[in-house]
């Protein structure tokens, strides 16, 4: 019934851009009723789908650099669909969709083997241990776009799909079915004050994203711009989540390299 | 280990002689007198579970609840200029505004209009007290279900008694049922406990969307399922 082309939803994140400065966890966390501990200080613990990673280049003092990476789920496409996480989850609980290219997660449905998150190479996946405690007042400020999650379940970055849903509904309020390029976009994208997360459609050449990194679709969606790279592109994931930065000790960082071996 | 083993077999000889030996002793009278009492009572039993299972469970399982205030759908349709757009509406951003709130009633409802026991409490309890009426909703899905009004109403076209049945053009509110295990309304799992469906509103659980959808909307977008995939009705 549907006529238009399938999209396929991805990021690009600006590393040089880059300060560290976290806002887009907390737009993320505040966007997704994503449940928080008294102490957050265990990182194994505790749950943020968006997270701030910090990389040196190990030098002494005049040489030293510093470079900040944050990290949302990939959405890796895999092979046709079949995401690492997707491939593995015995209950269908996570689902790889051809028309957006978001990889979901429906808590209702996880029954916490975390089969997931072993499979996952990214450690996107993040359980609940416990159930979300909110401070007091504050579960009226939860939003009902999203659901909560309960004890024992695995929760991921969603691309803030339920943005999308919302979108759609004006989109058909209005009798179109095509989005515009800033009518969907992501909470860290806007939350980011310094520009350096993009997000958009990586199967509309007309996109940002698109042009950024001039994915090439035949090869798994690598990038042909020479300052963009993926996390772990050797093993396949084919993750939707693009990587720009000048520093050629990041770029060298984005695999698991032998000593001897070159980019 | 193999002198255990060898005990254990001899025991289990042991036993089974004597297993075989039983009924020999007793076939005569077995088999002739209690076979037709064997036959009744589980006859009894079965019939007795299905009671349980198909009609007392059921009565358990729901708790039934009354409206806060019982409104007529038939009076008021001939009352507003709008027909059913005027209490429930589209908002620009295409969300829905579902039940509606007590805004919608009071441009008439500031006095009492007609005679009956039923909008006096309306009017003094939740009108004159500012209070909003607290409706239960018969179709409302769990949590983590995104249903969306304006692609089945604007884009498809789809009737809302397809899926909500005649309310619109009754006289009164039914009862309201509540399973006590989940909290969901009986409309989503549907009053036949067999999983017979005899009108397109009898239930809508997740099979009766997906069982429209493959019929009219036709997207296999899942990798699992191909069928839709779940980030088109969860959230
Ligand atoms: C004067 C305002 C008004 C008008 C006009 C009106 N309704 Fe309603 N409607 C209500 C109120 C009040 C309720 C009670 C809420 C409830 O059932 O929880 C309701 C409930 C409903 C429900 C049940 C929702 C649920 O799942 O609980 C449906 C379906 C519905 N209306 C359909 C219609 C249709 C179809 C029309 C037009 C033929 C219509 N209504 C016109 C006020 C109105
Ligand atoms: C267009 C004006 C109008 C609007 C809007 C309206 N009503 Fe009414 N309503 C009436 C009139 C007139 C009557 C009296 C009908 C009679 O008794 O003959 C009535 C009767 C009622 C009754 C008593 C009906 C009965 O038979 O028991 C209830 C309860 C009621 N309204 C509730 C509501 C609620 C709740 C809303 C808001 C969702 C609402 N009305 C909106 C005009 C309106
Ligand atoms: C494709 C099926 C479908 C159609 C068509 C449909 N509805 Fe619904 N309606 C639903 C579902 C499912 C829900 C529960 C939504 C939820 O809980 O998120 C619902 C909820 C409602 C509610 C309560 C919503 C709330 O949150 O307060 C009202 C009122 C309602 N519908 C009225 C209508 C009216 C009036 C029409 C016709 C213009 C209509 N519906 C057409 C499926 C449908
Ligand atoms: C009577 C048929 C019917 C039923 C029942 C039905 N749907 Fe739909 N639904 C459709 C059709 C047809 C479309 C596609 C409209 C279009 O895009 O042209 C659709 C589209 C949707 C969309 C929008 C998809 C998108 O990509 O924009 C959502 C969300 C949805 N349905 C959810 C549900 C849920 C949840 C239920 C069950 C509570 C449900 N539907 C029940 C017919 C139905
Ligand atoms: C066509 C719409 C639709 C699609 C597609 C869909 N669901 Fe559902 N799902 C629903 C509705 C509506 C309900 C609530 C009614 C029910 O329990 O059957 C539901 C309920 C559920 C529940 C039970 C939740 C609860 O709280 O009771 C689980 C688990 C679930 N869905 C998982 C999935 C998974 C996994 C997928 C993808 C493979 C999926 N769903 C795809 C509409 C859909």
């Amino acid at each position: 019934m549907k006529q238009e082309k399938a999209k396929k939803y991805g990021m690009v994140i600006d590393l040089d851009k880059c300060t560290g400065c976290g806002s887009c966890m907390v737009a993320c966390m505040a966007e997704n009723n994503v449940p928080f501990r008294e102490d957050e200080s265990d990182k194994l613990l505790s749950i943020a789908w968006m997270r701030v990673y910090k990389l040196t280049n190990g030098k002494p003092f005049p040489d030293t650099d510093i470079c900040y990476l944050p990290r949302p789920c990939m959405h890796c496409e895999g092979h046709h669909g079949h995401s690492p996480c997707v491939s593995v989850c015995p209950a269908t609980a996570t689902d790889y969709s051809e028309e957006t290219g978001i990889v979901s997660q429906i808590y209702t449905r996880c029954f916490g083997c975390r089969y997931c998150m072993a499979a996952c190479p990214y450690h996107v996946r993040l359980f609940n241990w416990w159930d979300p405690v909110w401070p007091d007042g504050m579960e009226k400020s939860l939003s009902p776009n999203v659901s909560v999650r309960m004890r024992g379940v695995v929760e991921k970055c969603s691309f803030c799909f339920h943005r999308y849903q919302l979108t759609m509904d004006k989109a058909h309020m209005e009798g179109r079915r095509e989005l515009e390029e800033d009518e969907y976009q992501t909470a860290c994208t806007q939350a980011c004050p310094a520009g350096a997360i993009t997000f958009g459609d990586l199967n509309n050449p007309k996109h940002t994203v698109y042009r950024m990194v001039k994915p090439d679709h035949k090869q798994g969606g690598k990038p042909k711009n020479p300052k963009a790279f993926r996390l772990l592109e050797r093993l396949g994931t084919n993750p939707k989540v693009y990587y720009l930065t000048s520093r050629e000790w990041v770029r060298s960082m984005d695999d698991n390299y032998l000593k001897n071996e070159s980019k | 280990m193999s002198t255990l083993d060898d005990q254990a077999k001899e025991v289990s000889e042991d036993v089974a002689d004597r297993v075989v030996e039983t009924p020999t002793q007793k076939e005569g009278n077995q088999v002739d007198g209690s076979g037709g009492f064997i036959i009744l009572f589980f006859f009894i039993g079965l019939i007795a579970s299905l009671i349980l299972g198909w009609i007392i469970y059921p009565k358990l399982l729901y708790s039934q609840k009354k409206q806060p205030i019982d409104f007529n759908h038939a009076i008021h349709m001939d009352l507003v200029d709008d027909g059913c757009e005027s209490c429930h509406f589209f908002r620009e951003d295409g969300s829905y505004s579902g039940v509606p709130k007590l805004a919608q009633c009071i441009d008439c409802h500031e006095e009492v209009q007609g005679e009956t026991e039923n909008e006096a409490v309306f009017v003094q309890e939740y009108v004159q007290k500012q209070k909003e009426v607290p409706w239960l909703v018969y179709s409302r899905q769990p949590d983590c279900v995104f249903f969306s009004h304006v692609v089945h109403v604007k884009t498809a076209q789809i009737d809302c008694t397809q899926c909500h049945g005649h309310i619109g053009e009754s006289t009164n509110l039914k009862i309201y049922e509540e399973n006590r295990i989940t909290g969901y309304s009986r409309d989503i799992w549907g009053k036949n406990m067999s999983g017979y469906k005899k009108n397109s509103w009898d239930r809508m659980k997740m099979d009766d969307c997906a069982e429209c959808h493959a019929k009219e909307k036709g997207m296999e977008s899942s990798v699992q399922t191909k069928k839709d995939a779940c980030f088109v009705c969860h959230k």
